[in-house]
């Protein structure tokens, strides 16, 4: 059994597990005022951010990927800017891994939260603002307090969703060990060289932690509902 | 003295309405505000809070809350808003509650004490019934000592015996803090109990303004006993026809002619009406 497991490296998983978390934490930031404002406005531009927003979820991986590897290529004002100004290379390294991330996932995070603010009683809304409380204490004490579950929801699935990620990480990345060799890589280089003990035992490896993950969160939510008595 | 003078229009079920509203209000006035739903009785309350946009003035003794340029926020207006769903927060105790307008925490203690919630200050509103969660809502309305309180129907989503109790808390408080209160609400006695005024709303203007004895006794005078209610039945008894009319919450029955029956529909508002010289009044 021992030497079953011998050849198996970590470091693809532990690249996989930094970049999910490092895209979770950031995407957490740039949902938070995104999703409050699209539960929240009444604008007609609206459709309009909700359909950029939900874009990644019906591109194929290879085209969002290609896009964001032109555009963060040296070929592209954005690439050569960074490149030209601050010396950061931003394709075939984490970096851009990272920036790609963003897009790729942006939805899976903007919209669980955005439903769970609609979700809301528009009246404790008003009565927070009544209460002589800023929009924005009211969105930190009031609105994510009573949202728990959506947020477990939205932080779980886009860390999860990233982990899973393939096709944008392999057009923007690459496959360079230690850099840009993600679990989902790995394994579709061990089925190229016919490897498949390997590809058997990671591919068991993601199926089981992803599938413990959504069970935990189900599990919360659950919980979670019971205490507060559903959404009020 | 509260001056409001305001406009907007309305889309509401039933197409546009024009809601249009000049009412000066005097402090520690009681206001009642009735009306068929859609009159605009909510849209008026939510433009008093400031949480709704309107054209117009709306001027609160010295302060101008909406003027041609300024428009003060609901945050800075000091008012007290009683939902008629509650609108608790959730993810906090009751005491929580209270505390997020201010921390106040002699006026909490006192108003828990008066309102009867002092045990229950540590629970979460989810373990509280209907009649108790309103409670705290009411309190919650007090902690900013405001200048006006807005109620929407606070007590309709209660049962009769609770609906009974918080009305005399209504009255404790206003009689305690003589906040000036605007309350809509639809049941007579309720608002003939607390309102020292009544304002009839319909389609987005007033059409009544007095105490609530002009406005709700409608036989005033006329020595008359007068209910309105739903015609339910027409029954033949041997020859005579006997109408059962549902008043309130009671039924009753009363002998028509043939002539009064055929000019009856099933189903109709009826007024009944009798002289009442010598009415026994009796506890039960």
């Amino acid at each position: 059994m021992s030497e079953l497991f011998a050849g198996i490296e970590l470091e693809p998983f532990l690249l996989s597990f930094k970049l999910a978390g490092v895209t979770t934490l950031i995407l957490f930031v740039i949902a938070l005022p995104l999703s409050w404002y699209l539960s929240q406005t009444r604008s007609k531009i609206k459709p309009l951010l909700e359909a950029v927003t939900a874009l990644p979820i019906v591109l194929p991986p290879s085209v969002l990927g290609f896009y964001i590897l032109w555009a963060l290529s040296y070929n592209s004002p954005v690439g050569a800017f960074f490149e030209e100004t601050f010396g950061i290379k931003l394709v075939f390294n984490f970096t851009g891994l990272v920036i790609a991330s963003c897009f790729y996932s942006l939805p899976f995070m903007v919209q669980p939260m955005q439903s769970g603010f609609e979700s809301l009683n528009r009246n404790m809304l008003d009565a927070s603002y009544v209460c002589g409380r800023s929009k924005w204490m009211t969105l930190l004490k009031v609105a994510l307090p009573n949202i728990k579950p959506a947020l477990m929801t939205a932080i779980i699935v886009t860390f999860a969703h990233t982990v899973g990620e393939f096709g944008v990480v392999l057009m923007v990345g690459g496959s360079i060990p230690g850099e840009t060799k993600v679990a989902s890589v790995a394994i579709y280089e061990m089925v190229e060289i016919m490897d498949y003990t390997s590809a058997h035992i990671y591919s068991a490896i993601m199926l089981i932690l992803s599938f413990l993950v959504l069970l935990g969160v189900y599990i919360f939510n659950r919980k979670h509902n019971k205490k507060l008595g559903g959404f009020q | 003295m509260i001056a409001v003078d305001i406009s907007k229009t309305l889309h509401g079920s039933m197409g546009e309405m024009e809601l249009s509203v000049d009412l000066r209000i005097k402090e520690g006035e009681f206001i009642a505000l009735a009306g068929e739903s859609g009159s605009g009785k909510t849209t008026l309350l939510r433009i008093i809070a400031g949480l709704e946009k309107a054209r117009g003035t709306l001027n609160v003794g010295d302060e101008v809350w909406m003027g041609a340029k300024h428009i003060l926020p609901p945050q800075k207006r000091k008012i007290g808003f009683v939902f008629q769903d509650y609108a608790l927060f959730p993810n906090m105790t009751v005491l929580q509650n209270l505390l997020f307008v201010q921390k106040d925490h002699a006026l909490a203690a006192q108003l828990l004490e008066m309102t009867g919630l002092d045990e229950l200050k540590e629970r979460l509103p989810a373990t509280l019934s209907g009649g108790q969660k309103q409670r705290v809502s009411l309190c919650r309305a007090m902690m900013n000592r405001p200048k006006i309180l807005l109620m929407d129907e606070p007590l309709s989503a209660l049962d009769p015996a609770m609906r009974t109790k918080l009305q005399q808390e209504i009255l404790t408080l206003h009689r305690n803090f003589g906040t000036t209160t605007i309350m809509v609400s639809h049941d007579p006695s309720e608002i003939y109990r607390l309102a020292t005024r009544v304002v009839v709303l319909d389609h987005g203007r007033i059409i009544q303004d007095d105490t609530p004895k002009k406005v709700l006794l409608k036989t005033s005078g006329s020595q008359k006993f007068s209910f309105e209610g739903e015609l339910l039945d027409i029954i033949d008894v041997d020859i005579i026809k006997v109408a059962i009319v549902s008043i309130g919450q009671q039924l009753v029955e009363v002998v028509i002619s043939p002539q009064e029956a055929s000019s009856l529909r099933i189903g109709e508002r009826v007024t009944l009406s009798t002289k009442a010289f010598a009415p026994i009044l009796s506890s039960k």
